[in-house]
């Protein structure tokens, strides 16, 4: 943490830093609250329409009631929390590795693989490549240049540890 | 301004400055920690205008609001005794009822076995086996082909619902005639799910020897056989049931709801049809390896005497002997064996195997009864193989009464979706496994919720998913999921087959002694109609109902 908190950016690599961080926790926070929002809202259809390597384990899942009660709680609060964190820099890393274990869940169940269909079909054209993966790398990014210390509560925080 | 390094010059900074300075530093410290706080402040504003507008639409849960969330499945007395039950006709239907009793071929469990090792997620196998038990036995069976009725045999004593080399129970007695099953003491209802010529006669004889009866649809082959079915079971106090499974679509008693509730306004036009395009949907059946005059009863196929006289009477008298045969009827022919849909000599055509199954999901939602008319059209046009019954049907039903047209539209030769709507002056909906209801843009009823916005006209205004309950417009993915069946496991968590659910209803009235949902009044109204719509047909005029005098007339 506290190398990280050295990194020495310049204005402009820490704003975009900052946006693309803030713009990441917007996207979960609004798929999160959506999904608060909606009564009865359920990935059910969309774990049964995985497909790939792990498509089995993501119906197996949404075939037993507990564990899609559980995927659901998941989905719907962790995506609002981990929006919630990133927009804040609140417990920044716990976010980056909350959201980046999400989008790997996300990318698996749904791989744009060759001669793949979906009935949920994506809403734009895909080769191995899809916008969850290009999510994926940027939120490791992320972790890997942190600004919450900078901009973001964690700087409350990181002052206090400082101060002890 | 620099940011570089800003901590450790912060902290220089407060040592070496007074106390004025060290407050400065605390709300810039502040105003970096909380930079991002507006922006959650935008996300709340924005969540709310779209929530607010949203809300606006919701009024459909308002205007869409009903009793029953769910339709419940038929409970199973506690102390139920055990119906011994017969079966007469045991092929591709008559195996499908015995598999939703419960009772498959050991080849069968073999094959979902098969299916499940190469798609772990069919879960077809763990339905079946799993599936409640409904308390029959099945002690006599009647086919008049013997590898059918020896299929029937083994799936009835795979009481266990195993594979080969499984533990299987006492086999039942197989009966060359159906009569001789009917006087069985050790029956206590049937299962009837032969070709159609035999229908109404085999249900009069099982009524007259007092078994209970599941009878497959259509009613009846002959118009009079219809009168002298109804006779009959009014007359006594067996439990009949017409095989219109689709009684049990969840989705039907909400459309049944939303029709009376006046959300569509008033109706005048109805559209139903049938779309196939493979031979098997065309009734070319597969012809088994073993069937010869041997392994056949033909003269037992051919037909109840006095039937085929109503029959040869009606065609004679309308002129309608082009209709008729080809073939003479005593001629033994695998092909009318297997393939008996396509002839008349045995057939009620797209109106007895198709129609009634359309007119009666709508006879439940809008009380429909018999029509004051039918007018048909149509023809063979596209498998011309020497079959008599057309593969495209048009038939007009006229309610006058009512105030609207029911459309049945069918090809065999495309299988293009069209989906059930009735239109009314307010709304139209769609109604298949799931509803879909759209408001019209010239709509009265909802003119002020047009105008301020409330209400789009023309996009769908109200989804109804069984199992679901989301009685809100809910996004076409979830609606694309629901007609492929894919939400049912939900419903009670666990999977129905609305064939098994149609049996089990069954199978209470006669424990009960209630009276099950598609009993010989609407078995009747679904004969007549049919009845009508052929006769159009083949007369090539309108068929009209003179319901006083309970006749088809000719106007």
């Amino acid at each position: 943490m506290k190398r990280n908190v050295n990194n020495n950016y310049s204005n402009i690599q820490l704003f975009w830093l900052v946006s693309l961080r803030v713009l990441i926790g917007w996207y979960f926070l609004y798929e999160g609250l959506a999904k608060v929002f909606s009564p009865k809202w359920t990935a059910y259809g969309y774990l049964m329409d995985s497909q790939g390597l792990f498509a089995p384990l993501f119906r197996m899942i949404a075939e037993n009631p507990n564990l899609m009660a559980t995927a659901d709680f998941i989905n719907i609060w962790g995506l609002t929390i981990i929006g919630l964190l990133l927009i804040l820099g609140l417990f920044e890393k716990a976010g980056y590795i909350g959201a980046a274990s999400l989008l790997t869940l996300y990318y698996l169940s749904h791989p744009p693989l060759l001669n793949v269909e979906y009935i949920l079909r994506p809403e734009g054209s895909y080769l191995w490549v899809d916008k969850n993966l290009i999510m994926l790398a940027a939120t490791i990014l992320l972790f890997c240049f942190p600004t919450a210390a900078r901009i973001g509560l964690d700087r409350i925080i990181y002052k206090k540890n400082k101060s002890k | 301004m620099s940011e570089n390094n800003i901590p450790l010059n912060e902290e220089k900074n407060n040592q070496e400055k007074g106390n004025h300075k060290t407050i400065s530093h605390g709300r810039r410290d502040a105003l970096k920690a909380m930079a991002t706080l507006p922006i959650v402040g935008a996300m709340a504003y924005g969540v709310y205008s779209k929530r607010k507008k949203e809300m606006s639409n919701l009024t459909s849960a308002n205007m869409f609001h009903f009793k029953s969330d769910n339709a419940s499945i038929t409970p199973l007395s506690s102390d139920g005794k055990t119906v011994r039950l017969g079966i007469i006709g045991s092929g591709i239907r008559g195996k499908q009822l015995m598999i939703a009793l419960g009772f498959g071929t050991p080849q069968y469990v073999e094959g979902l076995k098969e299916a499940q090792t190469n798609n772990p997620g069919n879960s077809r196998l763990k339905d079946f086996r799993e599936q409640e038990d409904l308390h029959v036995v099945i002690t006599g069976v009647c086919d008049i082909f013997d590898v059918h009725a020896e299929e029937a045999i083994a799936a009835a004593a795979n009481i266990h619902r195993e594979g080969v080399n499984g533990k299987y129970g006492a086999q039942p007695k197989r009966y060359l005639n159906y009569r001789d099953l009917l006087a069985a003491e050790d029956v206590d209802a049937v299962v009837i799910a032969s070709p159609d010529h035999w229908h109404g006669q085999m249900a009069i004889d099982a009524v007259n020897a007092g078994k209970h009866v599941y009878l497959e649809k259509p009613m009846s082959w002959t118009v009079p056989e219809t009168y002298a079915l109804r006779e009959a079971v009014k007359q006594s106090g067996v439990i009949f049931q017409l095989g219109h499974q689709n009684r049990q679509v969840e989705a039907y008693g909400r459309a049944r709801e939303i029709v009376e509730k006046g959300l569509l306004g008033p109706i005048t036009l109805i559209e139903t049809g049938t779309n196939r395009n493979d031979p098997n949907g065309a009734w070319v059946y597969p012809i088994h390896p073993d069937a010869s005059p041997n392994s056949i009863d033909w003269k037992q196929f051919e037909g109840d005497p006095d039937r085929i006289r109503e029959y040869m009477d009606y065609m004679t008298s309308a002129g309608l002997a082009q209709y008729v045969g080809p073939e003479p009827r005593d001629k033994f022919s695998l092909e009318r064996f297997f393939r008996w849909r396509c002839w008349w000599d045995y057939s009620t055509g797209l109106s007895g195997d198709l129609l009634t199954h359309e007119y009666d999901a709508m006879n439940q939602i809008l009380g429909l009864g018999i029509p004051s008319s039918a007018t048909s059209s149509g023809g063979v046009y596209f498998f011309k193989d020497g079959r008599t019954v057309p593969d495209v049907l048009q038939t007009a039903f006229e309610y006058s009464d009512k105030g609207f047209t029911m459309l049945y539209s069918a090809t065999l030769g495309s299988q293009f979706s069209r989906s059930r709507k009735i239109m009314g002056h307010d709304a139209t909906m769609e109604v298949g496994n799931t509803l879909t209801v759209t408001i019209d843009p010239r709509s009265e009823q909802y003119s002020e919720k047009i105008e301020n916005g409330t209400i789009k006209p023309g996009e769908p205004f109200y989804h109804y998913m069984p199992g679901k309950s989301i009685d809100a417009v809910t996004s076409a993915t979830e609606l694309y999921f629901a007609e492929r069946g894919l939400l049912y496991s939900y419903v009670d968590g666990k999977r129905y087959n609305t064939t098994y659910l149609h049996l089990r209803e069954w199978l209470e009235c006669i424990r009960t002694g209630k009276q099950p949902s598609c009993g010989i009044d609407e078995g009747f109204q679904e004969a007549i109609t049919a009845h009508m719509g052929t006769r159009a047909y083949l007369e090539g005029r309108t068929m009209y109902w003179d319901a006083e005098k309970e006749e088809i007339t000719r106007g």
